[in-house]
C-alpha cells in the first residue's frame, strides 16, 4: 500500500479519481451505447414519418382501410397488405406454436440430454438458414403438396365446417396466404424451440421435485408446474417468432402469388407488407407511389411496435395471481 | 387416535371414497404397526461413486426421527431414497430393502408411493400460484372431488398458516415469508395426507423463530404423521426428534432416542461430532 495513494479514504471521490477507477469511463461508455438504440429507433420512425409525407397528405386515415393498389391511377390503399400480413403470422402462429412447445417440452424434459443438446444445435442451425432458401423450399415442396395433397385434404374434411370452412373454399394453385403460413411456420418454429427449451432448462430442479413428491406423474409435474412457471418465457419465445413473421419478406413473396386482395380462403393469393415494399420499391417511379410504399413501411413499424406492446399487457395479464420471483 | 383417525380420513377420501370413517379405525387399529419404515442393508450410487453403505435403520411410526452428520454424510440422500426422489437423478441405483409398513417401497408404484410419502424441501419452493392454489395443487392432480375449500383450509391450519393467510388466499404464494412460503409447502405435502413427511433441512434458510414455529408445527403434526428430517443444527435434533440417527461418510453410526443419543453416546465419533469436535 505504501507510495500508492489510498483508493478512497471517506467522503465523496474526485470525478478524476472515479473516472481513474473506471467507474465513471464504464457509466459512459454503456450509457452512450444504450442510448444509441433509442437515437436509432427515433430516427428510424422520423424518416419513414418525413419520407411518406405525400402519401399521408392525399390519402389521409383512409390508406389503412383502401383496398386498391393502383400504380396506374396513382391509388394506393394498405389495407390489403396489412390483411395479408396479418393472416400468415396468425396462421403461421397457429401452425408453429404447438409444434415448437411440444417439441421444446420433449427435448427439454424427456430426452436424454446428448440427443437433446446435439438437436439443439440443428435447431439453432435451422434459424440461421438465410430465408431465401426458405423460399425455394417453399416452391419446390410446400406449394406443390399444399396444391396436390393439402389442399384437397382440408378442402374435404374442415372445408365443411359451417364457418370455418369458409377459409377453404375456392380454387387452389399451391400459392397463396396457406402455403406463405406453412413457409413462415417453418422458419419461425426453430426460434420457439430453441427459446423454449433454454427456458424450460432453467426451470428449478426444486419445482419439479415439489410436484413430484406429492404424486404428481412426470408428464403432471412438466405440464402443470414446470411449463407453467417457464411461461413468460415461452411467451416471449413466441413474440419473437411473431415479430420475424410480420416482417419476413423473401420466402413469402416468392409463395404468396403477390396478389393485392383481401379474400377470405386461404388458398388464394395475397400480399404482405414487407413483400410489397421488396418488390415495388426498385420501380416506383412516381413520388406519390414511393410516398405510399414508405408509408406502408410505416404501417408496418407501427404494427410491430402495437403487437409487442399487446404481448407484454399479456404477459403482466397472465402473470397476475401467481407472479413468480423476477 | 382422534387425530390420527381423522388423517387416515382423508387419505381415505383419496384412495376410495366410498370408505367411511368407522371402517377406517379398524383398519388402522389392525395393522397398529409401530414401525413405519424398516430400511435393510440398504446401499446407494450416484454412477460409480457409493454414497450409503450398509444403512439398517427403523422408523417408528408417530414420532420424529432426526438425521444428523457433517455436510456429504449421506443424509439428505437417505431420505431422498424414501420417497424415491433421487430417481430423477440419471445414473442412480439403490441397493437393499425398503419397507414402507411391511411393502418393499422399491416394488411400488412410484406415484402412489409419493402420494403417502411427502417431502419437504430445504429451500422453499412454492408454485407460481396463489396460495390457495398451491395447497390445492396435490388434491387436483389427485383427482378429489369433494369441496376443496374445506380441504385447503383444513391443511393451511394443520400447518399453522391458515390465521396468518386467511383473507389473502388468492394472493400469489411468493408474496408470503420465507418461513411462511415454508409452512405453505408443508400445507401443500398435507393436503394429499401422506403416512410419512420427509423434510430435508427445512429450516436452514430461516430465521431462529420461525424455526420454532416449524419445530412446534412438527409436535403437533407427530399425531397424524410420521416424520423424518435431516438437521445440520443439532439443537433442532435434540429439541424437535424423538429419535435421532447419526449418519458419517454414508454410515450410519448410530441410532438411539434423542435424549439418550445427546447425553450418553455410544460411540466416539457420535461425541465428538454433537460436541462439535468436527462437522
Amino acid at each position: 500500500m505504501d507510495g500508492a495513494a489510498p483508493r478512497h479514504v471517506g467522503g465523496p471521490r474526485s470525478f478524476v479519481a472515479r473516472l481513474r477507477d473506471g467507474d465513471e469511463v464504464a457509466h459512459l461508455i454503456t450509457l452512450v451505447f444504450a442510448a444509441v438504440i433509442l437515437l436509432i429507433t427515433s430516427m428510424l420512425v422520423y424518416e419513414l414519418w418525413v419520407s411518406s409525407h405525400l402519401s399521408r397528405a392525399q390519402f389521409g386515415w383512409n390508406f389503412l382501410w383502401t383496398q386498391t393498389w393502383d400504380p396506374i391511377f396513382d391509388h394506393y390503399g394498405a389495407a390489403p397488405f396489412i390483411y395479408g400480413t396479418l393472416v400468415t403470422s396468425i396462421v403461421s402462429l397457429i401452425i408453429a406454436v404447438p409444434l415448437g412447445l411440444a417439441a421444446a417440452v420433449y427435448l427439454a424434459e424427456l430426452a436424454p440430454r446428448n440427443m437433446s443438446d446435439s438437436i439443439a444445435f440443428l435447431i439453432d442451425l435451422l434459424a440461421a438458414v438465410p430465408s431465401v432458401i426458405y423460399g425455394l423450399l417453399g416452391i419446390f415442396v410446400v406449394v406443390p403438396v399444399v396444391r396436390t395433397t393439402i389442399g384437397p385434404m382440408l378442402i374435404n374434411t374442415v372445408g365443411n365446417v359451417p364457418v370455418i370452412g369458409r377459409l377453404f373454399k375456392g380454387p387452389n394453385y399451391g400459392v397463396g396466404f396457406l402455403t406463405a403460413s406453412i413457409v413462415l411456420a417453418i422458419m419461425i418454429v426453430p426460434f420457439i424451440i430453441s427459446v423454449s427449451r433454454e427456458v424450460l432448462l432453467t426451470v428449478p430442479r426444486e419445482q419439479r421435485e415439489a410436484a413430484l413428491a406429492m404424486g404428481a406423474t412426470r408428464w403432471e409435474a412438466t405440464w402443470k408446474v414446470v411449463v407453467p412457471w417457464a411461461r413468460t418465457g415461452i411467451m416471449g419465445s413466441i413474440f419473437l417468432a411473431l415479430a420475424r413473421a410480420l416482417g419476413e419478406t423473401m420466402a413469402v413473396t416468392m409463395v404468396i402469388g403477390n396478389d393485392p386482395k383481401i379474400r377470405e380462403s386461404l388458398f388464394a393469393s395475397g400480399y404482405t407488407i414487407a413483400a410489397v415494399i421488396a418488390n415495388e420499391f426498385t420501380e416506383a417511379t412516381g413520388d406519390l407511389y414511393l410516398s405510399a410504399l414508405i408509408e406502408l413501411g410505416l404501417v408496418l413499424f407501427l404494427m410491430t411496435f402495437i403487437l409487442n406492446g399487446l404481448a407484454r399487457i399479456l404477459i403482466v395479464a397472465t402473470e397476475r395471481g401467481g407472479g413468480r420471483p423476477s | 387416535m382422534a387425530s390420527t383417525a381423522h388423517g387416515s380420513n382423508a387419505a381415505a377420501v383419496r384412495l376410495a371414497p366410498q370408505v367411511n370413517m368407522t371402517d377406517l379405525t379398524t383398519t388402522t387399529s389392525e395393522k397398529e404397526a409401530l414401525v413405519r419404515f424398516e430400511i435393510s442393508d440398504l446401499n446407494f450410487f450416484y454412477g460409480a461413486k457409493q454414497a450409503i453403505f450398509g444403512l439398517n435403520l427403523k422408523i417408528p411410526k408417530n414420532r420424529v426421527t432426526a438425521l444428523i452428520g457433517p455436510s456429504g454424510c449421506g443424509k439428505s440422500t437417505f431420505l431422498r431414497t424414501l420417497n424415491r426422489m433421487n430417481e430423477t437423478i440419471r445414473h442412480t441405483r439403490v441397493v437393499g430393502q425398503i419397507l414402507l409398513d411391511g411393502q418393499d417401497i422399491l416394488k411400488m408404484d412410484v406415484v402412489g408411493l409419493r402420494r403417502r410419502v411427502g417431502m419437504v424441501f430445504q429451500r422453499p419452493n412454492p408454485f407460481p400460484k396463489s396460495i390457495y392454489d398451491n395447497v390445492a395443487y396435490g388434491l387436483r392432480i389427485n383427482g378429489y372431488q369433494g369441496r376443496l375449500d374445506d380441504l385447503v383450509e383444513h391443511s393451511l391450519r394443520r400447518a399453522a398458516l391458515w390465521d396468518e393467510v386467511k383473507d389473502y388466499l388468492h394472493k400469489s404464494a411468493f408474496a408470503l415469508s420465507g418461513g411462511q412460503q415454508q409452512r405453505l409447502c408443508i400445507a401443500r405435502a398435507l393436503a394429499v395426507d401422506p403416512e410419512v413427511l420427509l423434510l430435508d433441512e427445512p429450516c436452514s434458510a430461516l430465521d431462529p423463530v420461525t424455526t420454532a414455529k416449524i419445530e412446534e408445527l412438527m409436535f403437533h403434526l407427530k399425531d397424524s404423521c410420521t416424520m423424518a428430517i435431516v438437521t445440520h443444527n443439532m439443537q433442532q435434533a435434540a429439541r424437535a426428534s424423538d429419535f435421532t440417527a447419526f449418519m458419517l461418510d454414508g454410515k450410519l453410526i448410530e441410532h438411539s432416542e434423542t435424549s439418550k443419543l445427546f447425553t450418553t453416546p455410544q460411540d466416539p465419533r457420535t461425541e465428538a461430532y454433537i460436541t462439535g469436535r468436527f462437522g
